[in-house]
């Protein structure tokens, strides 16, 4: 809406994704719209259960919708796979405890079928990108948790896809770590210019990271509101106190509550 | 160092309970034997003898000793009378089946994982098969196997390999299937292909569960080679059916102790290259 004439990056028309189970069929996803245009920062939070990453995982491929259409970059999200249109960040950083630093970044680009030289080159730009110079010899357990999930943004990175989606990367991680990462995540989707897809069930995160904030709620998974944020790209942690950053906050918690409500 | 005292009052006390029992069990012997030739004797008469019988029931452990030395270190290593020789015939026939076995397994294992009929039809045959008790199927095996040609080493090989696929073929199971669902999702997502997945994930994941397999099955292929070698004119196995046929127990208990012996240098072997590959690896500090 704000930005028509950028490229639309991801469109999600009526969606639905119904999982079969024992127990009979589990609605995930129902009716969801979305249009998510290049450049931007895009939040999907609500209470587990919502289909937030379930959607995510949509997009990447990893699931696949039942009824409505889902395209990345115009094309399915197969096909995107394929074009390697994103990179993926998971809860835990994953990084292979055989491989070093390195070796993890590497590991989508051996597979991708770059050349050694090719690898190095993107090794040391994206080491440098989330600022792990000189940890590239050493193995995941000699790293921090903070440390490890940086390197495994940097392993999404390495193949230079213009999507990021980030299924609560930083979850796991303790509040003073999560600051700090969001701060350098801010800083990389400035550098970059990626499309970032964000998973979080925090609303201060999905406030200070995002540009657009999809709150969606349970039973079945829907979108209830789409907010488009009015913070400027520039943000320090202080505008964390802002009247502009507590009132968005403010109907994310009502999006929240009223879809609780209609859900119960 | 400070298990050193431990270890040594052990085995001092066991020392000490054999030499009891060997003068015990033994001493039967000698008073027949005077019996026979009309003598009377008393306890103190016979009891140096006890511990020097040629064919004792239970060889004291100077015995036992002397019969290992002298097998070890007494013969030519290529006589038929060196210890050697017979344990180096069966470590050949070890560790040849072992290498079929180990590759077996993790080819079973690969099937298993990747195969959901093999995943539902292999697995209850390869427990039956470690069900029926080796020593009843060992002769069978032989008797089929060499009727096939094969020469010795392969007959031992292939009961060696009987035994010690299984192990392997279980722990890689487990290993192969070690790597979260997230891991996996994540070589997806770079549309890595089955063998990628196999090849970048499944198999570095297995490695620790392969060496504690390699450890079991290293040790069961050892038993396989020595059951393999009773009908066989050579090795451990032989060496200790010849024993029992003459009655020397001396010569058996030296063949039992070289059998340990092999095994523990087996088992210490697979462990270090354990730790060595771990290391490298960075999944050992």
């Amino acid at each position: 809406m704000t930005s028509v004439k950028s490229k639309i990056v991801i469109e999600a028309r009526d969606v639905g994704l119904t999982f079969e189970t024992k127990d009979g069929p589990v609605v995930a996803l129902k009716d969801v719209n979305l249009t998510v245009t290049e450049g931007e920062f895009v939040s999907f939070i609500g209470p587990s259960g919502c289909g937030k990453t379930t959607f995510l995982r949509a997009i990447a491929a990893l699931e696949h919708p039942t009824s409505g259409s889902l395209t990345v970059n115009g094309l399915s999200p197969d096909a995107a796979r394929q074009a390697r249109a994103y990179g993926y960040v998971f809860q835990a950083a994953g990084l292979y405890p055989w491989r070093t630093i390195s070796g993890n970044i590497k590991l989508p680009l051996e597979i991708m079928g770059f050349s050694p030289a090719a690898q190095a080159e993107r090794l040391s730009r994206v080491l440098s990108l989330v600022e792990l110079e000189g940890f590239g010899g050493k193995f995941p357990w000699q790293l921090s948790g903070g440390m490890q999930q940086r390197a495994s943004i940097a392993r999404a990175l390495a193949f230079d896809a213009d999507i990021l989606l980030m299924d609560e990367p930083f979850g796991a991680l303790d509040e003073i770590v999560r600051d700090r990462l969001n701060e350098e995540l801010l800083q990389l989707w400035a550098r970059t210019e990626k499309t970032i897809a964000f998973v979080t069930h925090s609303i201060p995160e999905a406030v200070f990271l995002s540009t657009k904030i999809v709150v969606m709620s349970p039973r079945p998974g829907r979108i209830t509101d789409v907010i488009d944020s009015p913070l400027p790209k520039e943000r320090p942690l202080n505008i964390r106190d802002s009247q502009e950053f507590i009132d968005i906050a403010q109907r994310v918690r009502e999006g929240l509550r009223a879809g609780h409500a209609y859900g119960d | 160092m400070k298990s050193l005292g431990p270890i040594l009052t052990v085995l001092m006390v066991i020392f000490a309970f054999w030499y009891l029992m060997a003068i015990k069990l033994n001493s039967q012997w000698e008073y027949d034997q005077a019996v026979r030739a009309k003598v009377e004797v008393g306890f103190w008469d016979i009891l140096p003898n006890t511990m020097q019988q040629k064919k004792p029931v239970l060889p004291a452990p100077h015995q036992v000793l002397t019969g290992l030395w002298d097998g070890l270190a007494g013969q030519p290593i290529t006589s038929k009378r060196s210890l050697v020789y017979h344990a180096w015939i069966t470590l050949s026939g070890t560790i040849y089946g072992f290498v079929i076995g180990t590759a077996m397994g993790i080819l079973l294992a690969v099937g298993i994982v990747y195969n959901r009929a093999m995943d539902l039809s292999v697995m209850p045959w390869a427990i039956a098969s470690q069900m029926i008790p080796i020593i009843a199927i060992a002769p069978m095996l032989a008797v089929v196997v060499h009727a096939l040609g094969a020469s010795a080493i392969v007959t031992k090989a292939v009961i060696s390999a009987y035994l010690s696929f299984f192990p392997v073929l279980v722990g890689m199971v487990k290993g192969l299937r070690a790597p979260e669902q997230m891991q996996i999702d994540l070589l997806h997502t770079y549309s890595a292909s089955k063998t990628e997945i196999l090849w970048k994930l499944r198999f570095p994941a297995s490695v620790p569960f392969l060496f504690t397999s390699l450890q079991v099955g290293i040790a069961a292929s050892l038993v396989g080679a020595i059951v393999g070698e009773l009908n066989q004119p050579a090795g451990l196995g032989a060496r200790l059916l010849q024993g029992t046929y003459h009655g020397l127990t001396v010569h058996i208990w030296a063949a039992l102790i070289v059998a340990s012996l092999l095994a523990a240098i087996l088992v210490k072997t697979i462990q270090g290259f354990e730790r060595i590959t771990l290391v490298k690896m960075g999944m050992r500090k």
